[in-house]
């Protein structure tokens, strides 16, 4: 159970960066973009390519990172140059990037134009060059040690891996916040809030939702490349059904944390995306569930944590009200209003 | 400063919708002026407004804006010249940022928006020093959301938005007409201030006669597409609504002979 929350913990923080990807454009530029799906799997399927011919993991990801910015860019231009509803520009991207991503996995074959998976198995990783100098560290004896004293068993065969995750997410959180506050990050926000106002104060709002669909796609294929990288393999089928994580992990981190600053919402739907992980690991484990049920899962934590904050708010409010009108009926009677 | 040619615009033409909302108009402001412009509802007040910040384009005529042809300038492009005030006290601002946020928006209207931060130190005080001038206690809360402000705040703050970077022309439309009696003499009040402040050449729609002759040193009046009335400098002081009535029935019953001649 230890190293299987373990692994779903590692897993969260490195989708924490689509969903970080995903909160920009859901919840700041207020675009429902479902490129997600296709330009995760860019992400994964650029960077496996380029690993598995040769390239340095460094500059693999970074190339996964820029294919993944022109994927939202494309799907920006479909929109404010093309003028087609952001759902269906979204969509438009989504189906398109899947057989470009066939075409790139395919860039590693001879024989065919279009691959659907590349194993990543013996390549060095961002993770597998950073363990090389992690090993002899010694920080993983120690830890498990400690563990082994507390009488958890198995232990996790390394404590490296999570520390790469947390030390890029929180650089990608950090970096979020920042440009949240720069002046283009400024009017990338009141682009979603209120596009009338930020055109009467000359801001091209179409570059401006172009720059901000390219900056969330970028987030997301990186993320797409660390899970390549993480999971060994980039498969065309890891996409499906990205955009509802993404948007599970928004969700449930607003529902706990709320959406008071910047600062806290970021941080929250990186929590977000890690408690998405523990529950999904959670429900898996259940006897009767099998992997074929992740999806309806990921559905169902979906409508939960849409629904179950607006049940609690409409009782609270019911609550309050009921205690108002009993004020009053005392106040009528001539009583003390009750504090 | 802000100079109309001729300008023309007729909606859904060739149906039976038809509607000519501008005919023939030429408008002039000098550096300075504070035009106010009353009509009824159709007179194409607002359409005028929409002309100059460029939401539309005429069918034929020019809008220039400081001798520069603005005519066929994209909207975000015109308003580094530009500043606005909407009637609704909502179009503004940002609800979901912060009154800082908001002012460093309005801050670099007429600069390139690169990476540098939207709200330092240094412009956190400035931006206090210019709230403090609407007196309305906003400048001590600069980190509160402007969706949490009152209409009357929002429309006070939009006001000093727009008025900020000293645009070369301001356009108020109806920008008072949404808010209750007392808070739109409020913005009256700092509309006249700000204005006179940096001596910004304005033109205002108002439905309101009266504030339209307290404000401003000329008077315009708009009926069906045109501009029908035109009070200069030196005749504004005195009118009075009863002036305008009167001005208004005379130039209608004028105008329906003249049009009856053309046809004719």
């Amino acid at each position: 159970m230890f190293t299987a929350l373990f692994g779903s913990v590692e897993q969260g923080i490195i989708y924490a960066i689509m969903a970080l990807g995903v909160y920009l454009t859901f919840r700041v530029l207020d675009f429902p973009d479902l490129t997600v799906d296709g330009s995760f799997v860019t992400g994964a399927a650029t960077a496996a390519m380029m690993i598995v011919l040769g390239y340095h993991p460094i500059i693999a990801t970074l190339v996964a990172i820029v294919a993944g910015f022109f994927a939202g860019c494309m799907t920006g231009l479909l929109h404010t140059k093309g003028k087609i509803n952001p759902l269906l520009s979204g969509i438009l991207m989504m189906i398109a990037l899947w057989s470009i991503n066939l075409r790139i996995m395919g860039l590693t074959a001879d024989n065919t134009i279009g691959r659907s998976n590349i194993p990543l198995l013996n390549e060095g990783t961002i993770f597998t060059q950073f363990y090389s100098f992690w090993s002899k560290v010694g920080i993983d004896d120690a830890l498990n040690g400690m563990l082994k004293n507390m009488g958890i068993t198995p232990v996790p065969s390394t404590w490296g891996t999570l520390l790469v995750v947390v030390i890029i997410t929180v650089i990608i959180k950090i970096i979020v916040d920042w440009f949240l506050k720069t002046e283009v990050g400024l009017a990338i926000r009141a682009t979603g809030d209120n596009k009338r106002m930020i055109r009467s104060f000359s801001a091209n709002t179409d570059r401006l939702i172009i720059l901000g669909l390219g900056i969330s796609n970028a987030l997301v294929a990186f993320s797409g490349a660390l899970i390549a990288q993480y999971a060994k393999y980039a498969d065309i089928g890891l996409g499906i059904g990205m955009i509802v994580i993404g948007l599970a992990s928004v969700i449930i981190g607003e529902a706990i944390f709320g959406t008071k600053t910047i600062f806290s919402t970021t941080l929250a739907v990186v929590v977000g995306a890690i408690v998405y992980r523990i529950i999904y690991a959670i429900a898996l484990r259940i006897d009767w569930l099998d992997t074929g049920d992740m999806k309806l899962i990921t559905a169902v934590i979906v409508i939960l944590a849409l629904v179950i904050p607006q049940v609690l708010n409409k009782r609270k409010q019911q609550k309050s009200k009921a205690k108002r009108l009993a004020e009053k009926q005392l106040t009528k009677q001539g009583g003390q209003p009750l504090a | 400063m802000l100079k109309l040619e001729h300008i023309n615009k007729i909606f859904n033409e060739g149906t039976p919708d038809e509607k000519v909302a501008l005919n023939e108009i030429n408008l002039h402001l000098a550096p300075g002026d504070f035009v106010t412009i009353i009509g009824s509802n159709g007179a194409g007040k607002s359409t005028m407004m929409n002309m100059i910040s460029g939401a539309l384009t005429p069918d034929y005529g020019t809008v220039s804006i400081d001798t520069t042809d603005v005519t066929r300038m994209p909207e975000y492009k015109r308003s580094q010249y530009l500043g606005r005030v909407f009637q609704d006290p909502m179009a503004g601002t940002a609800p979901s940022m912060t009154i800082e946020e908001n002012i460093a928006i309005a801050y670099s209207r007429n600069a390139k928006r690169t990476l540098r931060r939207g709200v330092d130190r240094e412009r956190r005080d400035f931006f206090r020093t210019s709230l403090e001038r609407l007196h309305l206690n906003l400048e001590n809360r600069l980190n509160a959301k402007v969706g949490l402000l009152s209409g009357g705040e929002r429309q006070a703050l939009s006001l000093l938005m727009a008025t900020f970077t000293k645009p070369a022309i301001l356009l108020l439309d109806e920008h008072t007409a949404a808010l209750d009696p007392s808070r739109a003499e409020l913005i009256t009040r700092l509309t006249k201030e700000l204005v006179e402040a940096d001596n910004l050449t304005t033109l205002m729609v108002t439905h309101n006669m009266q504030q339209a002759l307290d404000l401003g040193n000329r008077l315009i009046m708009m009926d069906k597409g045109q501009i029908i009335l035109q009070i200069d400098e030196a005749t504004k002081p005195g009118l009075t609504i009863p002036d305008l009535m009167a001005e208004f029935e005379r130039i209608r019953g004028e105008k329906m002979n003249s049009d009856r001649a053309l046809l004719g």
